[in-house]
């Protein structure tokens, strides 16, 4: 409890004299610890539209600092996840997601890999079991045990001399 | 005129790698020995004259020769020596140039370590290896020539290489993750040379194993400098980012381990043959696919080189042929025939095919997620989509588990056929030391459980366990303590690296479940004197000095950070600006340590002396790199197995005696 | 394990090639198709660069306009305002600019030096309403019909080619005459 308190008092402190963020490191104060989990775990999802591939909090762009901003300023009001992710969908498309939403365009993605897992496990079932199968060789015939029987004599004399 | 000299044995090189490519092939079609030795000479002539083109290139940049394009774009005259000879690799024509040489390494220690081979076989792989090689030296003389002079007015002054690349990284990464990439080749190499030969046997498994073991053991350890150099240079703490330039290095590494495994099965029991030749082909091919998605443009990466479609579109015109020819041969003359060794539903042979499906399926979703955004654009005719860490973590992360799962039993797994009663009775030892373990340790240590610390210390135990148990049941029949240890040196270098490379693999996972669970950071405003708490610790802000550098000046910040009232460490963070390339670049300072990092980057100044700050409390995240010298460690030694090299001496003592007879 | 079937991976393998050389064909990985195509155009309370009276949405309704977002930060804003110039003076096409994160006074010089091809210059010093154009570098540029709806956006410069071949055809489909004014 104290630390939540010494948490918030800090946060307002820094509040207080935070001044504008120019670069990666911004000094944006949330109020609850969760807020900012919530604001740090968007930010990590969220990509560059300029950037050759870096997320919001690895980039150092101006747009990143601005869109970084308006994300906070949506944490802070209160506002959702999902809400800041259609937010920021509707004005720059799906580029600006690092996790793709599930549609149709993208169901070969995320459904393709289980399942070719389950392709695969079904065709190490099958060879597994058709080893089994084929396991028992087939019994002999009589002439073939015939024959057993006389190969097995002269081996037998043959290991005596 | 040195780069000219260089320009030349390149071109030379080429002509030994035509006839490389060539005339021991004709040998062996014409069932010619001479034709068929000259695979050895030709190899070694090849790799001195890329050695003297590279070494060209070099002097180039130690003489600051601007009037040759590639050193006037990537180097300057205060650059420090070392980074001079880094920096040969640090763009697109001189890391290919690397890339060359190293081929030609590669295809030379094979031409001198191969005794034990027939001469025809050989001579298919070294012929292999020399068509590979023309093709790359005639990218380089035909796009990417590392000689160009920029005449008739050479520079004055070099454009610098790049101030992110100026670090220790450069020196170790590239050479050792391209020696990982390049030696996959020689497995591939391998595969074409058996299925043009139609000998698919055990022995050709045998040959190819020291090999593959010491290709992968480079890439093991290139891929982890990889990530460590991107941690402490890149400023934002993090080590893997999945992003298309680490996943091409990332995909030959996973169908590597399978192939590795593979191979393990096709020595021993001349089972899945096909299947591991598709995967010593698959290797390669995706070292190739690397090279081209780091080189062409297509896909849009930090860590790319310039931006070049023309060299993209000759890249992959080349995998079409090599790819696409060996897969052709593949299917044309891979035996169809089922191998006659059986095995039951509980044998080493199932776990091996099983850790071989999970690699090959995480494999093969890397690569969905990383040509995705193609796919995408093509079938919504523009749209453009991005697939990062949420995707393949949610992917890989179970697939790994699974992965992590499945080592504790098939090392004890015998081979055809395994008592299921005894295995369960081994392992359920194990099974219940690490519930107890994983449930204990993070209870313990930070008073709470959270899913993927427990996870993770549960399976590091199980594995590590069971490699215990095994060891200790491999030398039960030994009476006493010099005698079980004599026993274990017997079981050879192949079972120590395996023990090796499997421990690697758990305390990679350890550190990655750990790191990720426990890290924090804080981002502040501070002004000197003040401090922020982070854990259990103190960071103190000292304030910002001015500092030069040798090509540099940088505002140098100093933060001391104190536990229990003690100093434990000082941090120098810095903001450089480069004076070249007028570059700003912050450089975080890191206290490391092997249970934990300290990091603190300097952000802006934000007036009066106060700058933005942020600190990391990063447990664990040396692991994940220990991991990976660890895997080197034992892909080393499992290659360096006197087995392969005992086996040379045995076939030599039998052709003596062959021949005295 | 029947021999067609060893012929899949040779099959994957050349999808995957074709995959990776249609890479070549499309455009650049960087440029962004824009979300709001079709959309309206976000509303938005801003003020006009010239004088600092207030200027909204609905002000700029009626005719379809091109809305370009420059700076005087920005070297390619620079490069491509010649061809801005000559196409408000040749055509009859109204072009309203969006000051993207800008200081006032050094715009006013800017245009002043340059040329001022626009009905009027939108004040965004923060970049709110470049944010709701989905814009994330400048220079862009959006068509906007009669009604308010983006109907088209270029990312980077707009040159005689582009005018040519990708704005001009969209202005004439939404009814702007373009004809040249007599010499």
């Amino acid at each position: 409890m104290k630390r939540v308190i010494l948490r918030a008092l800090l946060g307002a402190v820094l509040l207080a004299l935070s001044t504008a963020s120019f670069a990666a490191i911004d000094t944006y104060a949330f109020e609850t610890a969760a807020e900012e989990a919530r604001y740090k775990a968007l930010i990590d999802e969220l990509r560059c539209p300029k950037c050759l591939n870096t997320n919001l909090s690895g980039s150092d762009s101006p747009i990143s600092a601005d869109l970084r901003r308006t994300v906070a300023t949506m944490v802070q009001a209160g506002k959702g996840d999902e809400e800041i992710r259609e937010y920021l969908l509707a004005r720059y498309g799906d580029f600006i997601l690092y996790r793709p939403r599930v549609m149709p365009a993208t169901y070969v993605l995320w459904f393709g890999p289980a399942l070719l897992f389950l392709l695969a496990l079904a065709f190490m079932a099958r060879l597994v079991l058709r080893q089994r199968r084929a396991e028992a060789p087939a019994p002999l015939s009589p002439e073939e045990q015939a024959a057993l029987a006389r190969l097995s004599q002269a081996v037998g004399e043959n290991s005596k001399a | 005129m040195i780069p000219e000299l260089g320009h030349f044995a390149l071109i030379l090189a080429l002509m030994l790698a035509v006839l490389l490519a060539v005339v021991p092939m004709a040998g062996v079609v014409r069932r010619d020995l001479t034709l068929q030795h000259s695979a050895g000479a030709l190899s070694a002539g090849l790799f001195v004259f890329l050695l003297l083109s590279y070494a060209c290139l070099t002097q180039a940049f130690l003489q600051d020769d601007f009037s040759v394009a590639y050193v006037a774009n990537n180097s300057n005259a205060l650059l420090p020596w070392y980074y001079k000879v880094s920096a040969v690799w640090g763009a697109h024509e001189g890391s290919f140039l690397l890339w060359t040489l190293i081929m030609g390494g590669w295809t030379l220690a094979v031409a001198l370590r191969s005794e034990a081979l027939p001469t025809a076989m050989l001579a298919r792989v070294l012929s292999v290896m020399g068509a590979l090689t023309v093709g790359f030296i005639l990218f380089l003389l035909m796009t990417s020539n590392p000689f160009e002079r920029v005449l008739p007015v050479a520079a004055v002054e070099g454009a610098d290489l790049n101030p992110q690349l100026q670090d220790f990284g450069l020196i170790v990464h590239p050479p050792m993750l391209y020696t990982g990439y390049v030696g996959f080749s020689v497995a591939f190499a391998f595969a074409i040379a058996a299925l043009l030969s139609g000998r698919l046997d055990a022995a050709w498994a045998r040959w190819s194993r020291p090999w593959t073991n010491l290709a992968w053991a480079f890439l093991s350890v290139g891929i982890a400098l990889g990530s460590w150099w991107a941690y402490y240079e890149l400023g934002w703490g993090g080590w893997w980012f999945w992003d298309a330039v680490e996943n091409a290095s990332f995909m030959p590494w996973l169908v590597g381990t399978a192939l590795i495994h593979s191979l393990a099965v096709t020595e021993k029991r001349g089972v899945f043959k096909s299947w591991t030749v598709l995967l010593a082909i698959a290797a390669f091919s995706l070292s190739l696919l690397g090279a081209f998605i780091v080189r062409s443009g297509v896909l849009t990466s930090v860590h790319a080189f310039a931006v070049d479609p023309e060299r993209g579109m000759f890249i992959l015109v080349f995998l079409l042929l090599v790819v696409g020819s060996a897969l052709a041969l593949y299917a044309l003359r891979a035996p169809v025939m089922r191998a006659e060794a059986r095995y039951e539903g509980l044998s080493r042979e199932v776990m091996l095919l099983a850790n071989n499906i999970v690699l090959v399926v995480s494999t093969a979703a890397v690569l969905l997620g990383t040509l995705y955004p193609l796919v995408y654009e093509s079938l919504t005719g523009g749209g453009k989509i991005s697939v990062g860490p949420p995707y393949f973590n949610a992917v890989f992360v179970p697939l790994m588990v699974l992965l992590l799962l499945m080592m504790a039993p098939a090392p004890l797994a015998r081979w055809k056929r395994t008592g299921a009663a005894q295995l369960m009775s081994n392992l359920s030892k194990v099974a219940l030391a690490s519930v107890a373990l994983g449930l204990a340790l993070p209870l313990v240590i930070t008073g709470a459980l959270e899913l993927w610390p427990v996870l993770s210390v549960m399976l590091g135990t199980w594995i590590t366990l069971a490699l215990l148990v095994d060891a200790l049941e491999r030398v039960r029949n030994k009476q006493g303590l010099s005698a079980k240890l004599r026993g274990l040196k017997n079981l050879g270098a192949g079972y120590g690296g395996m023990v090796l490379a499997h421990l690697g693999v758990a305390v990679t996972a350890l550190g990655i479940a750990l790191t990720t669970t426990y890290s924090t950071e804080r981002d502040v405003r501070l002004a000197p004197g003040e401090s922020v708490t982070l854990g259990p610790r103190t960071y103190l802000f000292e304030g910002v000095a001015p500092l030069e550098g040798p090509n540099y000046v940088a505002d140098q910040g100093t933060v001391r950070v104190f536990q229990n009232g003690q100093p434990i460490a000082v941090l120098h963070p810095e903001k450089r600006r480069y004076l070249a390339r007028q570059m700003v670049m912050t450089e975080a300072d890191i206290d490391p340590g092997f249970f934990r990092d300290l990091y603190v980057a300097l952000g802006e100044p934000l007036g009066e002396g106060a700058w933005a700050l942020r600190v990391h409390d990063k447990p664990f995240v040396r692991w994940v790199w220990f991991g990976g010298v660890l895997m080197m460690f034992g892909g080393l030694m499992a290659a360096f197995d006197r087995r392969y090299r005992r086996l040379k001496l045995r076939d030599q003592a039998a052709l003596a005696g062959a021949l005295a007879s | 394990m029947s021999r067609t079937s060893l012929f899949l991976p040779l099959g994957l393998f050349l999808l995957m090639a074709f995959m990776l050389w249609r890479g070549f064909a499309l455009n650049d990985p960087h440029e962004l198709p824009s979300a709001l195509l079709n959309q309206p155009l976000p509303d938005f309370q801003k003020t006009r660069l010239a004088d600092g009276a207030p200027v909204a949405r609905q002000d700029l309704l009626g005719t379809p306009f091109l809305l370009n977002v420059w700076a005087t930060w920005c070297p390619t804003c620079k490069a491509e305002h010649a061809e801005l110039n000559r196409i408000a003076a040749r055509y009859a096409v109204p072009l309203v600019g969006v000051n993207y994160k800008d200081d006032g006074p050094a715009a006013r010089a800017w245009l002043a030096r340059y040329g001022d091809p626009y009905r009027l210059s939108v004040v965004d010093e923060d970049g709110s309403l470049g944010i709701e154009l989905g814009v994330y570098g400048a220079p862009e540029t959006f068509i906007v019909d009669g009604d308010g709806i983006i109907r088209y956006k270029r990312v980077g410069a707009v040159d005689r080619r582009v005018w040519e071949e990708e704005i001009r055809p969209v202005l004439q489909n939404l009814g702007l005459p373009l004809e040249e004014p007599p010499a």
